[in-house]
C-alpha cells in the first residue's frame, strides 16, 4: 500500500482509485458485489457468495470481478446482490438465496437478460 | 411459498410412509372441491395399491386459494401443484406416485412481481451519513479515496487551523447524535479551550437500545468516515489519541474499524506526521461488554479506563476532566460521520438541511408494526407522519397506529394525535420524548401500552448499574407495580405511586439511564391512562395482550376440525375430533396465542 505524505498523494491515489473503476467499466467487465453487513449475513449473504463464487469456478466464467459492500438500506430485502454489467446501470436483486444467486448467475451474467421477479431497482 | 407443515413434530407414523401428500382444506379451497379432491386421491391409491406408501393428509391454506385451490403440496419433493381437478388426478399418481416423474403442468408458476409495488425505496430519505452504505467496499481504503475520503482530512490539515474547524463545525449547527444534542462545535471548543497538554478524543460506537442498528451500519459500511471524522476533532481540540468503544456485540463492526485504522495507518493517514504536517494521531478501538449504561458518556470512560463501567457524578464535565482525568470530547458515530461532509461541503450546506434549532439529516431505524422496517436518514423536521406513513409504509397487515416511541427504550410513546410533529429535539421534548440515538418503535392498535411500559422498564431495571438509589431501586419498584396490574394485580393508588416514583427517579437519579427511565410509563400514564383502569378496576387488557387477562377460546360454528390447533398447541390444551369443533381446556392452556396464529379459518376468539 502506498504511503500518503501529502494533499497531492492523496489527490493521485483518489485519481488512481477512480481511474481503475473507469477501467473496469469501459472493458465491460461484470462487477458482482454481495451485501455482506449483519444484516445480509443473517439472512445467508455468506451462502450467496459461496454459489456465486462456486458457479465462477465450475462454469468457469471469465472477466467477473466479485466484490463485497455493507447494508445498503432494504435489510428486508436481504440478501441483496447488485450487478454491473460494463456501462449499464446496476441492477439490484433481493432476497438473493444461494439457489437464484445462480439463476442470476446463469441468466444475467451469461445470458444477458436480468432475472426481472428478484429485481428491487434499476 | 408453502405453507406450514402440519405433523411435522414427533408424528411416529411419518417414517412409514414414502411420501405424504397435503391438501389444502381452506373454505375457498373446500368451495372449489377440495374433499372431491382428496377422495379422488384415495380412490386412485387404493386402485395403484400405492396407499400403504403415499399418505393423504388435510392441512390449512398452502397458497392464495383464489389463484391456486384447490391445491396440495407432495412431500418430501416439497411440490406445489394448483388449480386441481378431479379428472386431473389419475394422471397425477401415475405419473408422480408410480412413475415418479413431477408433473409440471400443475405446477405453481412463480408469479412475476410488478415493478410498480415495489417502486424506489423510501424516496423523502437524503443520504449524508449512509452516502457510502452498500456501495463501496468497506473493507478497502482506496474504495473510500475515491469517493472524495480523506479529503476534508487534507483539507482541514493544509488550510484550515483549530478554530476555523470549530467555527465551520459549530456554524453548521450540528447537535450530538447520541441523543442529548449539545452542540458538537460547543463540546469541541470547551475541550480545546481547557489548556493541557494531553487530551483524548472517544466515539461512543455503544449502540445499545433495543431494536436501534444505525450506528452498527455506519461502522460496518463505511468505517473510514468515522476514523476521518475522528481525526478532524483531534485536530480541533489537540488531541493525540483517540478511542472507539464500540460493542463486543458488533464483530463485524469491530473487525472493520479494525481494518480501516490498518489501512490509514499503513497509508499514513493516522499515526506520526499525518500528510506531512505537524499533526500526529492514533486510534484505537476498545469492545464493550455489552452493558446498556456504558453509552452514558462518565460510564463508557470509566470502562475505557478499565474500570468498572459506572457513570460519574458530572461536573466535572468531560471536557475538563475526561480519561484519565484529562479533557476529553466524547461523541457519537453519527456525529463524526458527518463530520468530512460539513467540511467538504461547507456548514451553509449542511445547516440548509433541517429545522431552525435542528440542522442536517439524521439516522432512524424503525422497527415494530411498521411495514418497512430498517434504517432511514430523513431532514430533521420531518414529521412523524411521513416517517410512519410515507417512509415506514403505514402499519403491517392493516391495523391501526397507536403509539410510536422515539429515542429509545428511555422515550416516551407518542399517540396519534401528535403524529404532525416535526421530529427535532425541541419538538420531541415538549411530547415527554426524546430524540436519543434514533430508535423509532412504531405500535400497532393490538398492542397493551401498559405491557409496553413494563417491557421497557424490565429493561431499563436490568440495565441499571446500581451505582445511585433511586434508579436502582426506583426502577425495580415500579417494574413491581407493572407487573401487577399486567397480572390483573393492579390497585386504585397504583397510579398515583407510579407518578411519584417515576417524578423521584427522574430528579434524583445520577445519570441519563435513570433520568430517562420512566418515560415510557409517564408518557403511557399521560396518553394511554384508560388502560391501566382497565387493567387495574375492570381486569381487563384493552388490547387483548396481557395473559392473565385474557382467555382463547374455539368459536364452534367456524371451526372445521382441521386439527392444526391442536397439533401446534405445544401444552397439549386442545381436543377434538378431525372435522369437528375443537375446545381449548382453560386450565391447561397457558394463553400463548399459537392456535390463533396458526387458525385459517378465524374460528379462534380471544376475550
Amino acid at each position: 500500500m502506498p504511503t500518503i505524505k501529502s494533499l497531492d498523494d492523496l489527490k493521485r491515489i483518489r485519481e488512481e482509485a477512480l481511474h481503475k473503476r473507469q477501467a473496469k467499466v469501459d472493458s465491460g467487465s461484470i462487477e458482482i458485489i454481495v451485501g455482506m453487513g449483519t444484516p445480509g449475513i443473517a439472512a445467508g449473504a455468506r451462502e450467496t457468495m459461496k454459489a456465486i463464487l462456486d458457479f465462477i469456478e465450475k462454469e468457469s466464467v471469465n472477466d467477473v470481478i466479485v466484490r463485497q459492500t455493507g447494508n445498503i438500506g432494504l435489510d428486508s430485502w436481504e440478501p441483496i446482490v447488485q450487478v454491473m454489467v460494463g456501462n449499464n446501470p446496476r441492477i439490484t436483486y433481493g432476497r438473493v438465496k444461494a439457489d437464484v444467486a445462480r439463476r442470476i448467475m446463469r441468466e444475467h451474467v451469461l445470458g444477458g437478460n436480468p432475472v426481472k421477479e428478484f429485481i428491487i431497482e434499476q | 411459498m408453502l405453507g406450514r407443515i402440519p405433523g411435522k413434530k414427533g408424528n411416529s407414523y411419518m417414517a412409514f410412509y414414502r411420501s405424504h401428500i397435503l391438501v389444502s382444506v381452506d373454505p375457498e379451497c373446500l368451495d372449489k372441491g377440495a374433499h372431491k379432491v382428496i377422495d379422488a386421491l384415495n380412490d386412485e391409491l387404493v386402485q395403484t395399491g400405492l396407499l400403504g406408501e403415499v399418505q393423504v393428509l388435510e392441512t390449512s391454506r398452502i397458497g392464495d386459494p383464489k389463484l391456486f385451490g384447490p391445491d396440495m403440496v407432495v412431500y418430501p419433493e416439497g411440490v406445489h401443484y394448483v388449480r386441481l381437478n378431479v379428472n386431473d388426478i389419475p394422471f397425477l399418481v401415475e405419473e408422480h406416485f408410480l412413475k415418479g416423474r413431477i408433473v409440471d403442468k400443475y405446477r405453481e408458476k412463480a408469479a412475476p412481481v410488478s415493478e410498480e409495488e415495489l417502486g424506489p425505496p423510501k424516496s423523502k430519505e437524503v443520504r449524508v451519513v449512509l452516502r457510502n452504505c452498500g456501495k463501496i467496499d468497506p473493507e478497502n481504503i482506496e474504495d473510500y479515496i475515491a469517493e472524495d475520503g480523506y479529503q476534508a482530512l487534507a483539507k482541514v490539515l493544509t488550510e484550515m487551523t483549530p478554530e476555523d474547524v470549530i467555527k465551520t463545525v459549530k456554524s453548521s449547527g450540528l447537535r450530538g447524535r447520541g441523543g442529548a444534542g449539545f452542540l458538537v462545535g460547543m463540546k469541541w471548543e470547551l475541550t480545546h479551550n481547557v489548556v493541557g497538554d494531553i487530551k483524548y478524543i472517544g466515539c461512543n460506537a455503544d449502540e445499545g437500545d433495543p431494536g436501534a442498528f444505525m450506528n452498527r451500519r455506519v461502522l460496518e459500511s463505511d468505517p473510514h468516515s468515522v476514523v476521518e471524522g475522528m481525526a478532524i476533532a483531534a485536530y480541533a481540540i489537540g488531541a493525540q489519541k483517540g478511542f472507539i468503544y464500540c460493542r463486543a456485540e458488533y464483530p463485524i463492526a469491530v473487525r472493520r474499524l479494525q481494518i480501516a485504522i490498518d489501512q490509514a495507518k499503513q497509508m499514513g493517514l493516522l499515526g506520526e506526521n499525518i500528510l506531512g504536517s505537524e499533526y500526529s494521531f492514533d486510534l484505537e478501538v476498545r469492545k464493550g461488554a455489552g452493558a446498556f449504561v456504558c453509552g452514558e458518556e462518565t460510564a463508557l470512560m470509566s470502562s475505557i479506563e478499565g474500570l468498572r463501567g459506572e457513570p460519574r457524578p458530572r461536573p466535572p464535565f468531560p471536557s475538563v476532566k475526561g480519561l484519565w482525568g484529562k479533557p476529553t470530547s466524547i461523541n457519537n458515530v453519527e456525529s463524526y460521520a458527518n463530520i468530512p461532509q460539513i467540511i467538504l461541503n461547507g456548514s451553509e450546506w449542511f445547516a440548509s438541511m433541517g429545522t431552525v434549532k435542528s440542522k442536517g439529516t439524521k439516522t432512524f431505524t424503525i422497527a415494530g408494526d411498521a411495514v418497512n422496517t430498517g434504517i432511514i436518514e430523513v431532514p430533521l423536521g420531518i414529521t412523524l407522519r411521513e416517517i410512519v406513513y410515507d417512509v415506514g409504509g403505514g402499519i403491517k397487515d392493516g391495523k391501526g397506529f397507536k403509539a410510536i416511541q422515539t429515542g429509545g427504550p428511555m422515550g416516551g410513546f407518542i399517540p396519534a394525535e401528535y403524529l404532525d410533529t416535526p421530529v427535532d429535539y425541541e419538538s420531541l421534548a415538549s411530547l415527554g420524548s426524546i430524540m436519543g440515538s434514533g430508535g423509532m418503535v412504531v405500535m400497532a392498535d393490538t398492542t397493551c401500552m401498559v405491557d409496553m411500559a413494563r417491557f421497557f422498564m424490565e429493561f431499563t431495571q436490568e440495565e441499571s448499574c446500581g451505582k445511585c438509589v433511586p434508579c436502582r431501586v426506583g426502577t425495580r419498584r415500579i417494574l413491581e407495580i407493572l407487573e401487577a396490574i399486567c397480572k390483573g394485580e393492579g390497585k386504585p393508588e397504583d397510579l398515583d405511586t407510579l407518578e411519584m416514583l417515576s417524578k423521584q427517579v427522574i430528579t434524583n437519579s445520577l445519570c441519563g439511564l435513570g433520568q430517562g427511565a420512566p418515560n415510557p410509563v409517564i408518557s403511557s400514564l399521560k396518553n394511554f391512562r384508560h388502560e391501566y383502569e382497565a387493567h387495574i378496576h375492570e381486569k381487563k387488557c384493552p388490547a387483548k395482550v396481557c395473559r392473565a387477562l385474557i382467555d382463547y377460546t374455539i368459536a364452534a360454528d367456524a371451526c372445521t376440525g382441521c386439527m392444526v390447533c391442536a397439533r401446534n398447541c405445544p401444552v397439549n390444551a386442545i381436543s377434538g375430533i378431525r372435522r369437528q369443533p375443537h375446545v381449548i381446556d382453560q386450565d391447561v392452556c397457558i394463553r400463548c396465542g399459537i392456535c390463533m396464529q396458526v387458525c385459517n379459518f378465524n374460528a379462534v376468539e380471544v376475550n
